[in-house]
């Protein structure tokens, strides 16, 4: 069993209520840290912990937290990102649903580093019976003396508002989200300004993940040199991994970023191995964003090295032979399942999410959704395969936001590592419609690229 | 027709509306919206979205883009319960193809169409957050997970029941 942080009490009957949570140790935190610490020395454990924001790209907290302005008299929020939309990524919603506590105790902590006294709990619309949730626990939270006006005594004051999107994956991006906080649509701005310097309604603000504000709590009570001392290199502390697909054992797991990725596949402790007995075909490991692999590249990088669950290894090759960690969405295929059909899906959800601001985003993934639905319905050319290519190129670096990236990697992967099966499809139009090309890239030596 | 808050759902717009700043009541647009939507027929017809405005005291016009920007506001009528089932990657190899052709099969329309009974809308959705309990679809504020054909059959009777009653 690995280190557990976050999910440690995730099995403790009733610790949804704030009864058990407390005599299980929880609010410790917001102790040590309004009465022993202060805002600067705040900062300066989680920049010592290491920790690298939960919400996707990884960015470290501590040095987002010091970028805050604090110009005088301007009051400063923290938001908390609970849009999880991501496919694949379904972690926040099991902490927000059963470690309510949790998450609100890192609130409070943050939000006194950062000096807010108005957090607001962004969450995705769907998950509509968890603002209840929340709000039961901000209430007894409030009822305790955690929340609210003079804190244990110390002066600040802070309340925690949860507000519901309403079915956009945009507004996961942070700048998205803020113009949707302010009741607008989720359209992302461009930066700079920097939501640091100037963020919901101009004032400063910080938008972390929910698992990142989360993993204040641990690193409050361990101290950042401790939390760092857990994980290897620059992947500190534990990541929540959410499985899903054709696996014996989806779910929500705590991982120390030390195990290899066959390991977390196969274990009983993890994923269970593939379901049914099947082979391992391809996996996007890190949301639907990041580069799917194949098999070979998914358990050993190019060089032939084992590759583990943590932020280096996913991304040891590039994107040539690798992937990235991201949000945590692992993804996993089986030798039944068809990467184009897989490509198109993703690449639908991408044009049906598209803010729609910038040309190369918004005609670019309307137009490899068509492209790829002529592939998968054997009528398309081995002209699209190339055409696909271009396209994907032409959204990637030249957009508003990265969502543009984010529509474009996947289908680059996909033609990637699996061009052979995009060359079936076309040339078996009849065939490719009742069968799939299964494993038969694995008999090819040159499959991995150089 | 003209649209009113009842005193309970006026107290709960006035509790939303209080989480902003003076002057940023704006803000509680997309909370409002749901509100309204949840209060009145399940979509937002223009005289209702007209109402929310004066009482944000906003334009209509700023209204109107928020709610065609967001999937979860229908600007059409819409069935009892509305199926939302997920069709992105991750259900997709769980299944969701042969669920969502199933419920087609069983309530005779196809996607963005109501029964004729006015009971079910079929919708289409992308991935709502559930992906290792998959095939799944949501059902107002409820999720509905690990779908099976029997299980479709379940929820369906369970539904029509709740209106037959
Ligand atoms: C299209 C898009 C969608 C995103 N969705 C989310 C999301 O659902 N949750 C999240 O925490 N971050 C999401 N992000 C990343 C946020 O912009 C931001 O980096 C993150 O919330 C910062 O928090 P962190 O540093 O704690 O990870 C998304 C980014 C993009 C470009
Ligand atoms: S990249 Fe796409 S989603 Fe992002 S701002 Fe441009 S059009 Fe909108
Ligand atoms: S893909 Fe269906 S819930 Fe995520």
């Amino acid at each position: 069993m690995g280190v557990k942080l976050l999910l440690d009490k995730a099995n403790v009957p009733g610790i949804r209520s704030y009864e058990v949570y407390r005599r299980e140790g929880g609010y410790r935190s917001v102790e040590k840290a309004l009465k022993e610490m202060n805002p600067e020395s705040i900062v300066e454990e989680v920049k010592k912990s290491g920790l690298r924001g939960r919400g996707g790209a990884g960015f470290p907290t501590g040095m987002k937290w010091s970028f805050i302005a604090k110009p005088e008299g301007v009051p400063r929020h923290l938001v908390c990102n609970a849009d999880e939309s991501e496919p694949g990524t379904f972690k926040d919603r099991y902490l927000m649903e059963f470690l309510p506590h949790l998450l609100i105790e890192g609130l409070i902590v943050s939000s006194f580093a950062l000096g807010s006294n108005d957090t607001y709990i962004y969450i995705r619309g769907e998950y509509a019976w968890i603002p209840d949730i929340l709000e039961e626990a901000i209430n007894e939270a409030k009822a305790n003396g955690w929340l609210g006006k003079n804190i244990l005594g110390t002066g600040f004051d802070c309340n925690i508002h949860v507000q519901r999107g309403a079915g956009a994956y945009i507004c996961g991006e942070e700048t998205a989200l803020i113009e949707s906080l302010e009741g607008k649509r989720g359209n992302p701005r461009i930066k700079p300004p920097f939501p640091a310097i100037q963020g919901l309604w101009q004032r400063p603000t910080v938008v972390n993940n929910v698992e990142t504000l989360a993993a204040i709590v641990p690193i409050i009570n361990l101290g950042g040199d401790e939390y760092a001392k857990i994980g290897v290199g620059r992947s500190t502390g534990t990541k929540l991994i959410s499985a899903c697909g054709n696996i014996n054992k989806p779910g929500v797991y705590e991982i120390d970023m030390t195990i290899s990725v066959e390991e977390f596949i196969y274990s009983d402790e993890y994923c269970g191995g593939i379901k049914g007995g099947k082979k391992l075909k391809a996996c996007i490991p890190g949301g639907s964003s990041v580069p799917i692999l194949p098999a070979n590249l998914l358990l050993k990088t190019a060089k032939g090295e084992t590759r583990y669950m943590n932020y280096e290894s996913l991304s040891d090759g590039g994107f040539a032979t690798g992937s990235m960690l991201g949000s945590g969405g692992f993804i996993v295929l089986d030798e039944d399942q068809c990467i184009v059909k897989n490509t198109l899906t993703l690449a639908r959800f991408y044009r049906h999410e598209s803010c729609g601001q910038c040309s190369p985003c918004r005609e670019g993934t309307g137009w490899m959704e068509k492209i790829l639905n002529k592939i998968e319905h054997g009528k398309g050319t081995i002209a699209d395969i190339d055409l696909l290519w271009d396209i994907q190129r032409k959204i990637e670096g030249n957009t508003i936001c990265p969502l543009g990236d984010a529509a474009a990697w996947p289908v680059a992967a996909a033609i990637r590592h699996f061009r052979d099966e995009f060359e079936w499809h076309i040339n078996n139009p009849v065939l490719s419609q009742t069968s799939n090309f299964g494993l038969q890239h694995y008999a090819d030596p040159i499959h991995v690229p150089a | 027709m003209t649209y009113t808050f009842n005193e309970t759902q006026m107290a709960e717009f006035n509790r939303l509306v209080a989480r902003y700043p003076e002057g940023k009541q704006k803000s509680a647009l997309l909370p409002a919206l749901h509100l309204a939507q949840e209060s009145f027929d399940g979509w937002l017809p223009t005289e209702l979205m007209d109402y929310i405005a004066g009482l944000l005291k906003i334009e209509p016009i700023e209204v109107y883009e928020v709610a065609s920007f967001y999937s979860m506001y229908n600007l059409k009528p819409v069935g009892k319960f509305i199926f939302e089932v997920c069709q992105t990657g991750p259900c997709m190899i769980s299944g969701s193809d042969d669920i969502i052709a199933y419920i087609q099969q069983k309530l005779d329309i196809k996607p963005g169409e109501t029964t004729k009974d006015g009971i079910f809308t079929l919708k289409l959705v992308e991935c709502l957050g559930a992906c290792g309990y998959a095939p799944m679809m949501q059902v107002g504020k409820i999720y509905k997970e690990h779908l099976t054909k029997e299980k479709v059959d379940s929820i369906i009777a369970e539904y029509r029941a709740t209106v037959t009653k």
